[in-house]
């Protein structure tokens, strides 16, 4: 039985929420395009590059179609949720406001034991890398600490400074429940609650058994193919556009590289779903994943680029 | 003569980082304070310290000021100084250089002539303006393996952000400033067990103001009290001990200001999985100690380290007992879902596993092996080792497999081992078993080598196979970039090899990996085949082979002559080494090196001159009781050598050479080689190169250092 003195996993939610919140951050949705990290939504990708100061924090649901296990394992999902923070630059204080949140949501850091042991991120994908933490709460990872140093290939100034918080992990931890599916989500006023398996186990289960079984190979390999052609011709299109003198600024600035940037996320999806269903070969597999990591460093770069074409006029927010 | 501190406070510090990074810092300061004539005639008292989140330095009792120094610093010569006995516009400039008026400049006199000179007293700067000076230039030359930056438009970088710096000299704050921090004098203690800030007003107290502030500075004292610590919270389970381990230890030492440790326990049916998984996700996952029964066996306990005084509710050893509990039920759940797939029906899935980007499959790869290691078994038989063939390559087929299961990808580390694990339990024999358990052995040098003969002929294969693959692309190891750990696999070659005495030639052995590549994929992206391929691999397998020998604490002369006799047959060199270390302290073994090296020199100075040689000579030519004395005896000891040689006693074999010495002794003392006479000449530098030919296939004598005399 979850511990009823603990905060449920919504109210684990709010109460991040709205720690961050107080702390000027922007509460921002969940991106509602797959992907496999909060570090893929644009608000962090996009968002670290450039000079704008920024401070946003969203959940996001990030989909890893291989650590699928039909339901069944207690500790591993298809899908789990992460609570993003981004602090761009970061605060001098920033560990403190770590070590804050974690009180925020009930724990007394008297009462465990709290280690940052070195481990650094690195996304080849993405062309991004960074350099941080794991934060060991009684030896549970809690929290992925880091400090980004290149997004896109392109090395970051400022700096941001990434906090994921593995929200199951974290009030499986609060709640001392063996499984996330014992997880209570909310609970009403006469403290009965709806569990983790209520509100997603079917999800897991089905997802799982699309992803191994019922993916059509062929037609995956159509899509990616599809969204990364469709990707590689709007940046052709940037490219010729930024080259062209006769090109005016707005019409640089309304460019749809956020539009091409969605199309960069499906191809990484289904490049997920392909290999959780086995299709892709040794061969293939490094020259798919050299193909959308192209795609994302193009986009950060011309991303960057029509920012500071924006920036001239001082219109960018 | 203050006391000096300085404490750069840091976030948290990779713990594999910490003490290289400590000792650095440390020496840094001690050379700064030598190189800037600090140091008080009693010399330097330095301490150093570190935690996660500080690395310090302190110094006891150094200068407060530099002593003044003066200095003759010589102008133009006195003849262009003066002209008619006023000075010249060069004496001027040379008093203006100086500071000095033109009446206050000296003559001094040297062997060229009679110069202007000046004496210039240079007043000492005070330690704090030095230090001040130097100081951040020595922080940020700090080695990090990785390093980051962080202040907006600023390039420092630092393993990560400093948060503060502590600067104290004798009770006054150094004004150092790195990264945007200026130095002061307040420290911080343990991140939650602190009250605020702490005033450090004395060097000498820092590691007892701290210690009130829940930090134990000292790296050795923290090591101490978690020893203590751990046998004191053994001891609570009798019969039991925890389990030793160096590197952990140091480990946990390092992530950690106020160590203490929790015993915390596992359910005991969690014992049915191999212990090797258990170690594994407690030491390697968890950073727990291993808690082991009076009788060695693996006891359902583990020892946690905190960074914290205690553990007062339980708490923290409850959710540790959580978390292990989840990852034994995982390994467990992996082991379960592993079984439904045996080895054997994994061999295809290997088609989709990359062995590396350009050599391709790991499924090809275990092709390879199966072919490699049944070209080597038989050469095995052939000197009468009995080596199970169909072991061998059954243990080839399936070594790679267990890449493909889910506890192998959870626990990466555990690779062999689990395949090892599960052959046994999927009822192959305990040949196979071992084999594939045994194949990435030995993964350092203190790991021991594979048990059985099956194991060490896959182990060699597996290593051989990406040597030749790399070398063949031309993915060479330099310096100290060696990404691919080419040089621990080809260590480990050398190793089995020599451990269990197998007649496997370097030369043949990589000539017949870089074979298996033939019809392949990868074969389009090798740049170094044939000639420059044998070249490059024996060179490299030479200093792989100068290592090991050198780690058996031969000398290097000793190794180099050894070597340069030979250098394919890994157990042969081994065995001459050996030989020529236990003959090497006679004395007419340093002579005869010291005339086989008067032999090479003049053979070389011959070749240099263009001088014949005789090939072969004519004893009957040579005129002198000496020569034909060496020239009578030489042949009979050389037949000798030979046979000894060819039975591998080396060391008699060497021990006959020695007896030599005196007919040599005798031909040098009464014979001139390079004489006018041509035919004389050549016949004599023939009777040379017969020695020098026939004597040096156990090892270059010419090789060995030797007294000069």
């Amino acid at each position: 039985m979850p511990k009823s003195t603990a905060p449920t996993l919504q109210e684990l939610i709010l109460r991040l929420q709205q720690f961050w919140a107080a702390r000027g951050c922007v509460l921002q949705q969940p991106y509602d395009i797959e992907v496999g990290a909060g570090t893929m939504s644009p608000e962090t990708f996009l968002r670290v590059l450039g000079p704008q100061p920024y401070r946003v924090a969203y959940v996001q649901p990030s989909r890893r179609p291989a650590d699928g296990r039909y339901g069944d394992n207690p500790n591993r999902l298809y899908k789990h949720m992460q609570l993003q923070v981004i602090l761009k630059p970061p605060p001098e204080n920033v560990q403190e406001l770590y070590l804050e949140s974690l009180a925020a949501v009930g724990i007394d850091l008297r009462k465990h034991d709290l280690k940052f042991e070195e481990d650094n991120w690195e996304s080849p994908t993405l062309g991004a890398w960074g350099i941080g933490w794991q934060v060991m709460l009684d030896g549970l990872e809690v929290t992925q600490f880091t400090y980004f140093q290149q997004c896109g290939g392109i090395d970051l100034d400022p700096i941001s400074a990434e906090l994921t918080y593995g929200l199951e992990r974290l009030t499986a931890f609060l709640q001392d429940v063996d499984s996330i599916y014992e997880i209570a989500w909310v609970r009403d006023a006469e403290g009965q609650s709806v569990s983790y398996n209520t509100v997603r186990h079917q999800d897991e289960l089905q997802l799982s058994v699309y992803n191994f079984e019922f993916a059509d190979v062929q037609k995956a390999w159509k899509h990616l193919e599809l969204y990364e052609a469709e990707c590689q011709a709007l940046l052709d299109r940037y490219q010729a556009l930024s080259s062209d003198k006769n090109a005016g600024e707005a019409e640089k600035k309304r460019f749809p590289l956020l539009g091409a940037y969605d199309l960069c996320l499906k191809c990484s999806h289904l490049f997920n779903i392909l290999d959780a269903r086995g299709a892709i070969s040794v061969t293939e597999r490094v020259g798919v994943i050299a193909r959308i990591r192209q795609l994302a460093v193009g986009l950060a770069k011309a991303y960057v680029a029509q920012q500071t074409v924006a920036d001239q006029k001082g219109q960018v927010a | 003569m203050p006391d000096f501190l300085l404490e750069i406070g840091c976030e948290e510090i990779p713990a594999r980082m910490l003490d290289d990074a400590r000792e650095e810092l440390s020496r840094r300061v001690k050379d700064l304070i030598v190189r800037e004539a600090l140091v008080l005639e009693e010399g330097l008292v330095i301490e150093s310290f570190s935690t996660p989140r500080r690395l310090s330095t302190v110094v006891r009792k150094i200068a407060s000021t530099q002593a003044d120094t003066t200095e003759q610093v010589l102008g133009p010569s006195v003849k262009i100084a003066y002209k008619d006995g006023k000075p010249t516009p060069a004496a001027e400039a040379f008093a203006k250089k100086v500071g000095l008026d033109v009446s206050k400049l000296e003559k001094v006199s040297n062997p060229k002539g009679e110069y202007l000179a000046a004496t210039i007293t240079r007043k000492g700067r005070g330690a704090v303006d030095v230090l001040s000076e130097f100081l951040p230039k020595e922080i940020a030359s700090i080695y990090w393996p990785k390093s980051m930056y962080w202040r907006p438009g600023k390039t420092e970088r630092f393993v990560r952000p400093i948060r503060w710096i502590v600067a104290v000299l004798g009770g006054q704050v150094v004004p150092v400033e790195f990264a945007g921090i200026k130095a002061g004098e307040t420290t911080h203690g343990h991140r939650i067990l602190a009250h605020g800030p702490l005033k450090v007003s004395d060097a000498a107290q820092y590691t007892v103001l701290l210690e009130g502030a829940s930090v134990i500075a000292d790296s050795k004292v923290r090591e101490h009290r978690i020893r203590k610590a751990l046998d004191a919270e053994t001891r609570s389970v009798s019969g039991a001990r925890w389990r030793e381990d160096a590197d952990l230890l140091q480990t946990v030492v390092n992530l950690t200001e106020w160590p203490s440790v929790v015993l915390g326990s596992f359910d005991r049916q969690f014992l049915s999985l191999p212990e090797e998984v258990l170690v594994t996700v407690m030491r390697d996952h968890q950073k727990y100690f291993a808690v082991e029964d009076a009788s060695g066996k693996l006891a359902p306990h583990f020892l946690a380290v905190l960074n914290m005084d205690a553990d007062a509710d339980g708490l923290i050893r409850h959710g540790n007992e959580r978390v292990l509990r989840a990852r034994f039920n995982d390994a467990r759940f992996f082991w379960d879902t592993d079984q439904k797939l045996p080895l054997v029906g994994r061999v295809e899935m290997l088609r989709a596993v990359t062995f590396q980007k350009d050599l391709g499959s790991y499924f090809a790869k275990a092709e390879r092996l199966v072919h490699l290691s049944g070209e080597l078994s038989p050469i095995l038989d052939s000197v009468g080792r009995k080596v199970d063939h169909a072991a061998v390559a059954e243990a080839a087929r399936l070594a790679k497999t267990d890449l493909t299961t889910e506890l192998v990808k959870e626990f990466t580390e555990l690779q062999g081992i689990v395949g090892g694990l599960y052959a046994t339990a999927q009822k192959h024999s305990q040949a196979v078993a071992d084999a594939i358990y045994d194949q990435y052995r030995p993964e350092s040098m203190d790991d021991a080598i594979p048990r059985t003969l099956e194991g060490a002929l896959l182990s060699i294969a597996d290593k051989a196979d990406t040597i030749a693959g790399m070398f063949a692309m031309g993915l060479v190891p330099s310096g100290s970039k060696d990404p691919f750990a080419l040089r621990r696999q080809a260590n480990g070659i050398v190793r089995t090899v020599a451990g269990h005495k197998l007649p496997l030639k370097i030369s043949m052995l990589m000539g017949q990996a870089l074979k298996g590549y033939a019809g392949g994929d990868a074969i389009k992206k090798f740049s170094q085949q044939g000639e420059a391929y044998a070249k490059a691999i024996q060179g490299f397998f030479r200093e792989r082979l100068e290592f090991f020998l050198r780690e058996q604490g031969l000398a290097y002369d000793v190794v180099n002559a050894a070597l340069a006799a030979g250098d394919d047959d890994i157990v042969d060199v081994v065995a001459r080494a050996h030989a020529v270390a236990a003959v090497r302290p006679s004395a007419d073994f340093e002579s005869i090196s010291t005339s086989f090296k008067r032999m090479k020199n003049i053979l070389l100075q011959a070749s240099e001159t263009k001088k014949r040689v005789a090939d072969p000579y004519d004893p009957a030519s040579l005129k002198e009781e000496a020569e034909k004395n060496l020239a009578a005896q030489a042949p009979e000891v050389a037949s000798l050598v030979k046979s000894l040689g060819a039975k591998k006693e080396y060391e008699n074999a060497l021990r006959e050479i020695s007896r030599l010495r005196p007919p040599i002794d005798a031909f040098f003392d009464k014979v001139m080689v390079m004489v006018e006479e041509e035919d004389l000449r050549a016949t004599r530098l023939g009777l040379l190169q017969m020695l020098v030919n026939d004597f040096s296939s156990i090892a270059d004598f010419s090789e060995i250092v030797t007294e000069k005399k």
